[in-house]
């Protein structure tokens, strides 16, 4: 017997708004694969076209979204503990800043260097100085390690091509 | 006898000066990531796979051998000293372990999962070599219908059965299944869910999205959680050699672990956890020491671990035979064989003997050196645990970027991986599975495939799923397998009620 069998006390029997976020999703999700399914051309072969699978995935998808229905109206839903956002924004922010890094050519070591520095001040560390520069060595020794010892092509961009 | 000829073979390809480095690499490589903390073995595999990009498909997989059984022990050595099981497999582990670790005696923790995993590695990759030609040869007679129904029951088993709720589960696979429908359907060349935008044509890349779902993931879960409570590291103290009894108490629980790990590891039902948490439960029950045992009892830690790795091997006879991943470690080292184009199955083995010959090897090999290397080595990987946690998962997201900008260096690819990264986040945090999102991914297509292909042949009649034997039963199976957690929750409601 697992805590969830656990028979629960009136206060967790109330209706959980996560779980009809998830439902609703999973029921826009169907909406979604039916109408993409609609445009895809009917093909004259025999059995199955490209069609029907998506429409089989979202009758199941619709059936979950009940199901996840029934299961956040009931209050069905295991115990959360609380989250701090502020960490996962900032961890967000720094894969943000690598995509755009990599997309405008600012490279592999200064893209990955900005991910590293934000994480790790998600994860609480305040002496950013310094973990940039840990961040530029640990990303340069990687950068030369793939792209010259394993030929693997990473982007290169202004730092890069200084080695 | 054919299998032992198979093997010499094999062997004879493994034990190539190259292909023992590679091994050695692999093992090294997969035992350092995998003791990380909140790196399970289906992270280490998709974090190493872009190391193995420029390696020829023999020198790769041998690695992937010793990437999959290294990640495995540095799961383990994790689970004992810190309490974060990397995957639940490891629950039963940490259970006891952490509490050996505790009462300074984490040495023989170490040693008896270690050895366990060995004597069960070893025993069940004999399994391995000795079921896969039985299961081939039955394989070869298969029609794309039986691989559909035999799909269908590793979905469900997957997602329904055994989690610990089916709703939940099936959501989650039913996510990967939508997943693997983005991109240009393989029959007719038409683009599904593309939306115009050109990366989507190719599809979702499996390691993106592990990646994305496992590593990403797991750095959100943790940051969001971390005002809740530092892990605290165990030091080895003590001697790092079971004693005299330590081997009494060992043994028997290592072969009964591996007794129950590796058939239930080989049937598609996926998953580790059933073994384990069998196993310890009657580690339990048989011992002399009961009142040991949630206090750090030896045959506590060594027959789940025994039973982790013996079902681990398991696994990779659906895999290396049917081309049927049933975990989430599985599917990736099936996505390590779809970057060379191979597809594991019956025609694997008549084509490419020396490939999967040498794999096979290459995991007796593997388990060799992980014992040779991991007790004289606890000190280096208890140094890995005692990275610092900034540093540790601003180097994990560094990697797993890496993977993603040297496969496919796009900002669509990127956004992708970052997207995963919030799925995973959002369901560690509503307590969603995630092997299901990956092996709906991986099989989807390919289950699609075949569906497709039984169809045409049989023009369109969909009785041919009924008229085959063998994919009638296992359509069956997996109908049984999933509403039997709806009925066997409904019994419980109402013995609940009775009482």
């Amino acid at each position: 017997m697992t805590d969830s069998d656990l028979p629960q006390g009136p206060a967790s029997r109330r209706i959980d708004p996560a779980g009809l976020v998830v439902a609703a999703v999973l029921a826009v999700l169907a909406v979604v694969l039916v109408l993409d399914a609609r445009q895809l051309p009917a093909t004259t072969m025999y059995g199955m076209g490209p069609e029907a699978m998506p429409v089989v995935i979202a009758i199941g998808l619709g059936l979950l979204a009940i199901g996840n229905l029934i299961d956040a109206l009931r209050g069905n839903l295991p115990p959360r503990e609380s989250a701090d956002p502020k960490p996962v924004l900032l961890i967000l922010g720094g894969l943000a800043l690598l995509i755009a890094i990599i997309g405008l050519g600012g490279g592999f070591i200064l893209a990955t260097s900005v991910l590293f520095v934000a994480t790790s001040a998600a994860f609480g560390r305040r002496a950013i100085l310094t973990d940039l520069i840990i961040a530029l060595v640990m990303s340069t020794l990687i950068y030369l390690a793939f792209d010259r010892l394993l030929t693997l092509s990473l982007p290169a961009g202004p730092l890069e091509r200084l080695l | 006898m054919e299998t032992f000829a198979a093997l010499a073979h094999g062997m004879a390809v493994a034990i190539q000066p190259m292909n023992l480095l590679y091994a050695l690499i692999g093992v090294f490589l997969g035992t350092a990531v995998g003791v990380l903390p909140g790196i399970g073995p289906a992270l280490t595999v998709a974090l190493l796979l872009p190391v193995t990009y420029k390696l020829d498909p023999g020198g790769s997989l041998i690695m992937f051998a010793g990437i999959y059984y290294g990640g495995m022990y540095g799961g383990s050595t994790t689970a004992i000293l810190i309490n974060t099981p990397g995957e639940s497999a490891s629950m039963a582990t940490a259970l006891e372990g952490n509490k050996m670790a505790k009462a300074g005696r984490g040495g023989p923790a170490l040693a008896t999962a270690a050895i366990g995993s060995f004597v069960a590695g070893t025993i069940a990759t004999i399994g391995l070599a000795f079921l896969a030609p039985l299961l081939v040869d039955f394989a070869v007679k298969f029609g794309p219908e039986d691989y559909f129904a035999l799909m269908c029951v590793a979905f469900v088993t997957v997602s329904a059965t055994f989690g610990d709720s089916p709703i939940r589960g099936l959501t989650s696979l039913f996510i990967g299944l939508t997943l693997g429908l983005i991109g240009i359907d393989k029959l007719t060349g038409q683009a599904r869910l593309a939306f115009g935008v050109p990366e989507l044509l190719d599809g979702v890349e499996v390691t993106t999205l592990a990646v994305g779902l496992f590593a990403v993931g797991e750095a959100l879960y943790v940051a969001s959680r971390r005002h809740h409570a530092e892990e605290k590291i165990e030091p080895v103290r003590g001697s790092l050699w079971m004693t005299m009894e330590d081997w009494k108490r060992s043994w028997k629980a290592w072969l009964r672990g591996t007794m129950f790990g590796f058939p239930i590891g080989a049937l598609p039902a996926g998953g580790a956890e059933i073994p384990t948490f069998l196993s310890y439960s009657t580690e339990r029950r048989l011992s002399k020491h009961p009142e040991e045992f949630g206090k750090g009892a030896i045959e506590g830690v060594a027959g789940p671990e025994a039973a982790n790795n013996a079902s681990a091997a398991g696994t990779l006879v659906p895999l290396l035979t049917l081309g049927l991943p049933t975990s989430a470690t599985a599917a990736m080292m099936l996505a390590g064989f779809q970057q060379y184009g191979l597809n594991p199955g019956p025609l694997l083995f008549a084509e490419r003997p020396d490939l999967v010959w040498g794999l096979i090897a290459s995991l007796f090999i593997a388990n060799v050196m992980l014992l040779v290397l991991n007790l004289p080595l606890v000190g280096l990987w208890v140094r890995l645990l005692a990275i610092p946690q900034p540093w540790l998962y601003a180097g994990i997201l560094v990697f797993a970027t890496m993977g993603t900008i040297a496969a496919k260096p796009s900002v669509v690819e990127l956004s992708m991986l970052a997207g995963f990264g919030v799925l995973g986040f959002l369901m560690r945090r509503y307590d969603f599975p995630i092997a299901p999102v990956v092996v709906g991914l991986i099989l989807g297509p390919i289950a699609e495939s075949q569906l497709r292909r039984a169809l045409a042949i049989s023009l369109g009649d969909p009785i041919v799923l009924l008229q085959s034997p063998m994919s009638a039963t296992l359509l069956g199976i997996a109908l049984i397998a999933l509403l039997a957690p709806f009925v066997l929750k409904g019994l419980d409601r109402f013995k609940a009620s009775e009482d």
